[in-house]
């Protein structure tokens, strides 16, 4: 069974059922899930979520959710959406200068290659509930396509709202499964705005709307996997991208369950990530500041190009009152971050992973992260995605003829490979 | 000068279902004063208890976000398009 008792506005306090409502009535501020956590920690223990299968539905009891049977259609199977690697990172650790360093690779989530196939199958599951045979959200692209996939995998209409700047693999990976893409002309802020009225004529499921207190739910399993994987114990410090904040302040929320639950206890130093060219959260934090200024997004990293973010007041005070801090990354940063991962680790992430690392890599050198810690990086996607933002990294690749003398002709001419990556980050 | 303000789904129940507003005040603070004495219920739900605006709603003139616009400071002109939305915004 569910935990959950209702909606709450995270300001006035005001109370609401489990229904689809975007924010409170009152204040107009985010609403979140309150969940009976005593009830819960006598009926759930750690070592019963251990025997459970390997996705985020091991945590359903701390989700918004109700039991299968009690769903019109059922949730669909195979989809294997979570419980992503928490993967050592030796040699990317030696790069950035820390003693105990892992990735959260959710590039490697399924179905669609990021964090927000978490936070679609919540929304979903609540739509699919709450009685919506159409669904939609506003999104730079990875949102999308979790909705555009699982939407396809539930047999339910889906519109996607997106900026027109979209890169074509997000494009292409929305379309593919059948949903109504609408590109807007206009950055993602405008075409929030436009969902925001779209949501007051039409009697849709739009995810990060109507459905938003649900949605967010899912993006808390990223900390209880951490958690979990780490042996029940929380890393020194966290590095998460930000864009409208709502992965931050929810890896943060789920940290506080599982203290209240007693099922981990310490301090972790949540710290978050934004381009140069769209900061408006790390510029708050930097500037302690309690106000989020909007800014006029102008970055590389699309999927983070959210000027005004719905909960960035929000991201700022966890990242506040948890010790951490928030840095920001030029596009050359970005891309260097990309590489570097890449090259040390295996792991090809979208630009959001690049503002990440790059993100650490400061927040190590000034010592708001303690390089003797752990520390645990967020990759929210996969670069598979955003490939035009590395195809001017390499040069013309050479194509040889197919004779052994010309290859090792080739070998003794190789000029020494692309600069090493240290060099372009010094 | 007048302008229209449109007021957003979860607010209408306080303007007797009213969905467009004709204003006059030359500013923001001036028209929300002008909005809450009209419609006196809006009041707490647009201003906190100083009289400062809530904020977690947004205003966006000829769908500008108004804060780019110079916000407090920005005077209304004739046929000003005025939207309030909350930042995540939307009915049920």
């Amino acid at each position: 069974m569910s935990f959950a008792l209702g909606l709450r506005c995270r300001d006035c306090g005001e109370t609401y059922p489990l229904a689809p409502q975007a924010g409170c009535e009152t204040c107009f501020a985010p609403l979140e899930v309150v969940y009976d956590l005593e009830a819960l920690g006598r009926a759930l223990h750690p070592a019963r979520i251990a025997s459970r299968p390997a996705d985020m539905w091991r945590y359903r009891e701390l989700l918004p959710i109700e039991p299968e049977a009690a769903s019109p259609r059922p949730r669909p199977t195979g989809l294997k959406i979570g419980w992503t690697p928490l993967q050592p990172a030796p040699r990317l650790a030696r790069s950035l200068g820390v003693r105990e360093l892992y990735i959260k690779n959710d590039a490697v989530n399924f179905p669609t290659l990021s964090f927000k196939d978490r936070v679609v199958a919540v929304a979903l599951d609540c739509a699919v509930r709450f009685g919506f045979n159409v669904v939609a959200c506003s999104s730079t692209g990875n949102l999308a396509n979790a909705v555009a996939a699982q939407a396809a995998a539930l047999g339910l209409e889906s519109f996607i709202f997106t900026p027109a700047d979209l890169e074509t693999a997000k494009i292409l990976a929305t379309r593919i499964y059948g949903a109504r893409l609408i590109q807007i002309d206009g950055n993602y802020d405008q075409v929030n705005r436009l969902c925001g009225e779209i949501a007051q004529k039409l009697p849709w499921g739009i995810v990060n709307v109507n459905l938003r207190p649900f949605y967010a739910e899912g993006s808390k399993t990223v900390a209880y996997e951490i958690a979990e994987q780490l042996g029940w114990r929380f890393p020194d410090a966290l590095v998460c991208p930000m864009a409208g904040g709502s992965l931050l302040t929810k890896i943060g929320r789920g940290f506080d369950e599982l203290r209240a639950l007693g099922w981990a206890s310490g301090d972790s130093r949540i710290c978050g990530a934004q381009a140069a060219g769209c900061s408006p959260i790390s510029t708050a934090v930097k500037n302690g500041s309690r106000e989020i200024v909007p800014q006029k997004p102008r970055t590389i990293a699309r999927s983070l190009a959210i000027g005004d973010p719905a909960d960035g007041f929000y991201a700022a005070e966890t990242i506040r009152r948890t010790g951490g801090w928030a840095e920001d990354a030029t596009d050359e940063e970005i891309v260097a971050g990309i590489r570097v991962l890449a090259e040390t680790e295996g792991i090809f992430a979208e630009t959001a992973g690049g503002v990440t690392v790059a993100g650490a890599r400061k927040l190590l050198a000034s010592g708001r992260i303690d390089p003797n810690g752990s520390l645990v990086l967020v990759i929210s996607g996969n670069g598979l995605k955003t490939l035009d933002a590395v195809a001017d990294q390499f040069d013309q690749q050479v194509v040889l003829p197919p004779r052994l003398a010309d290859f090792e002709a080739y070998l003794s001419s190789r000029q020494p490979a692309a600069p090493a990556l240290e060099t372009v980050l010094a | 000068m007048p302008y229209n303000v449109r007021i957003p789904a979860p607010l209408r129940k306080f303007t007797a279902g009213v969905e467009t507003v004709s204003c006059q005040a030359p500013d923001l603070g001036g028209m929300l004063a002008e909005l809450s004495l009209r419609y006196p219920e809006l009041k707490e739900r647009l201003c906190e208890p100083d009289g400062r605006p809530r904020r977690f709603f947004n205003v966006y003139v000829n769908e500008e976000d108004i804060r780019f616009l110079g916000g407090a400071q920005y005077r209304f002109r004739d046929a000003d398009e005025v939207l309030i939305l909350p930042s995540i915004a939307g009915g049920r």
